[in-house]
């Protein structure tokens, strides 16, 4: 399996491609941009489409063309904040604790593991390297459905705990982690800290950690993410509403919508501002992320 | 598996003769660095499989009568699994995954290769807007992107009908079936581009550009370099990103059940897993849906594994 996921290339800088002939340069440019916009556009079009319909009046909603901004922004907005004593609010803050903190604890966790697997040998090191590998296939069911009976003979379920604690083990950040730390932190570096007497735990903060940052940015990004747009973990841990992430929220919302179409116009308020805050983020971070981790071409 | 896994060792990661006598490398530390994530591994994945495979096993009974009485777990054998595998509410809800993940699975990975392709193309305009905008959708939750989508596919909401209703086509049906399958697919098609384009991206950035050159001065246009050269040096990549959007497929949930508010045609038995929370939460089955459960698990490791070996076998055969 290794060798599908960890293989490397011969990682060379790839000088500027000036191969082409002047004339089918000019030829080729057109149609591959073209098409290349065309899914841009259509990855735009349901963002496009938030916009708008956000700013739409509940009539509005139902009756004018769709991307043809509506005149209810600021009513919908103020809508949506008192709706229920300002629960959305709340599901937000929600959101920001669960993917904060797991996001944050896991990746440490994560790069101790993987610091541990890369720059150790002992006994033991592949079985469990290979049982944490093959903890990312399992589907997420599986466990939700026993985490939850075991949460609640803790007396745990439908507590923070229970969406904050399973999401501290993450089986593919601790695999990403291990690849960057085998790339990045030199032996030399590691055994001269050893030869000067630096203890063990000090060579991972001092000379391991900060090398290996950009990693770990990426590990935190993606399990930000996988937090921040898990559905089935909280909608099946949580029954207060109060708890909820904006994930189960805006289902309930949209769920109650059903028989009250008014609801609707506050779900898709709601849809806008959940997706802002990691669009900004994702696009603020996109330089940071090592995204090449994962394709197994990391430049070492 | 533990065999390839030993063969990832690279040549940095030689060690010095000394460290490789154990005078230096401690036996201690290295357990200390694995300790929190062993634990965690064990709390939150491994007891909780021991324990749905336990529950599998076990039936709820009634030993002393009434309605009262006190229930008792009892062993049953393979009972649940018997159950479990001869519902034909089961095997439906699998038929309808396997229709959604034949549309949706081989259109994104197509379309995230072609787009892939193409931004690595050197007369590009426009890379990085189409880039990022193709990523986009990564950052919106699977009940968001459905929630959006909803509204698109919703006759008083979308504009799709409200175009077509202007040309006098009536509307388009998309939450009905069969159209609601090819609506699925495209809210997991939308979701999964951008990622799976940006890991197949990469993988094409890390090529080296000589191997190009020889290529085009040898008279190769861009279409041959792109079949001969960079898809078969892309294969991990592909091989990865398949695997991936093949367990997310087997792991649908939060889409259809977000749909299901909108229409009626979403069963609450509709894909597999949403027959699984049924059984679990709705009829009070615990030990049924840990059954089916356990099957699906054991199904996506196997497919996975099977999976993994054979693209292996085809890809890198010359590493055997």
């Amino acid at each position: 399996m290794s060798t599908t996921l960890v293989s490397r290339r011969p990682v060379s800088r790839r000088p500027a491609r000036t191969g082409a002939a002047p004339s089918s340069r000019s030829r080729g440019k057109l149609g591959p941009t073209i098409v290349l916009l065309i899914g841009a556009f259509y990855c735009l079009i349901p963002i496009v489409w938030v916009i708008t319909a956000s700013s739409k009046s509940r009539s509005e909603l139902f009756s004018t063309f769709s991307f043809i901004p509506g005149s209810g922004f600021l009513d919908n907005l103020q809508s949506l904040s008192s709706y229920s004593g300002g629960i959305y609010w709340q599901w937000a803050l929600n959101s920001l604790i669960y993917a904060g903190g797991g996001a944050l604890v896991s990746t440490l966790v994560s790069a101790g593991a993987g610091y541990g697997l890369a720059k150790y040998r002992f006994r033991g090191r592949n079985f469990v390297f290979t049982v944490i590998l093959a903890g990312v296939m399992l589907p997420q069911i599986t466990l939700a459905i026993p985490q939850y009976l075991l949460m609640s003979k803790l007396g745990l379920a439908n507590s923070y705990w229970a969406v904050l604690l399973p999401t501290l083990i993450n089986p593919f950040g601790i695999y990403l982690a291990r690849i960057y730390a085998q790339a990045s932190v030199p032996d030399e570096t590691v055994e001269a800290a050893r030869i000067d007497g630096a203890s063990e735990f000090r060579i991972f903060r001092q000379v391991a950690l900060p090398i290996l940052v950009p990693g770990l940015v990426t590990v935190f990004m993606l399990q930000f993410i996988g937090i921040w747009n898990n559905f089935l973990l909280p909608f099946i841990m949580l029954s207060d509403d109060t708890k909820f992430p904006l994930t189960t929220g805006l289902y309930l919302l949209l769920n109650q919508g059903t028989g009250q179409p008014a609801l609707y116009s506050l779900a898709i308020m709601g849809a806008l501002l959940s997706i802002i805050p990691l669009v900004a983020l994702m696009l603020f971070l996109q330089r940071y992320w090592k995204l090449d981790l994962i394709s197994g071409s990391l430049k070492g | 598996m533990s065999s390839t896994v030993s063969s990832v060792r690279r040549p940095d990661v030689k060690v010095s003769p000394k460290a490789r006598k154990g005078s230096l490398q401690p036996r201690v530390a290295p357990w200390m660095f694995v300790a929190p994530a062993l634990a965690l591994f064990m709390a939150f994945l491994l007891i909780p499989i021991l324990y749905a495979v336990y529950l599998s096993f076990t039936r709820l009974k009634v030993t002393t009568g009434g309605a009262f009485g006190a229930r008792t777990q009892v062993f049953v054998g393979f009972d649940n699994y018997v159950l479990s595998l001869s519902d034909p509410e089961l095997l439906a809800s699998l038929r309808r995954l396997a229709t959604f993940g034949i549309i949706s699975v081989p259109l994104t990975l197509g379309l995230a290769l072609a787009f892939a392709l193409l931004l690595d193309l050197p007369q590009i305009r426009y890379g990085r807007f189409s880039r990022t905008a193709i990523f986009l959708p990564y950052a919106v939750p699977g009940v968001i992107a459905t929630l959006l989508w909803g509204f698109l596919y919703l006759p008083s909401t979308s504009p799709f009908n409200y175009v077509s209703r202007a040309l006098g086509l009536g509307d388009i049906n998309f939450l009905g079936l069969p159209g609601l399958y090819g609506s699925l697919a495209n809210i997991a098609v939308w979701g999964g581009l951008g990622f799976n384009m940006i890991v197949m991206y990469t993988a094409l950035r890390s090529i080296p550009g000589e191997i190009y050159e020889a290529a085009t001065i040898d008279g190769a246009n861009e279409w041959q370099v792109a079949w001969r050269i960079k898809i078969p040096l892309m294969t991990p990549a592909l091989v990865l990103t398949f695997l991936f959007s093949l367990i997310a497929t087997l792991q649908a949930y939060g889409e259809p059940q977000t749909l299901k508010s909108l229409t009626s045609t979403i069963s609450f038995t509709f894909f597999p897993l949403m027959k699984v929370y049924r059984d679990a939460f709705g009829n009070d089955d615990v030990a049924g849906a840990a059954a089916t459960s356990v099957v699906l698990a054991i199904g996506t490791l196997v497919i996975s594994l099977l999976l993994l070996r054979v693209l292996q076998r085809r890809a890198f055969g010359e590493e055997k």
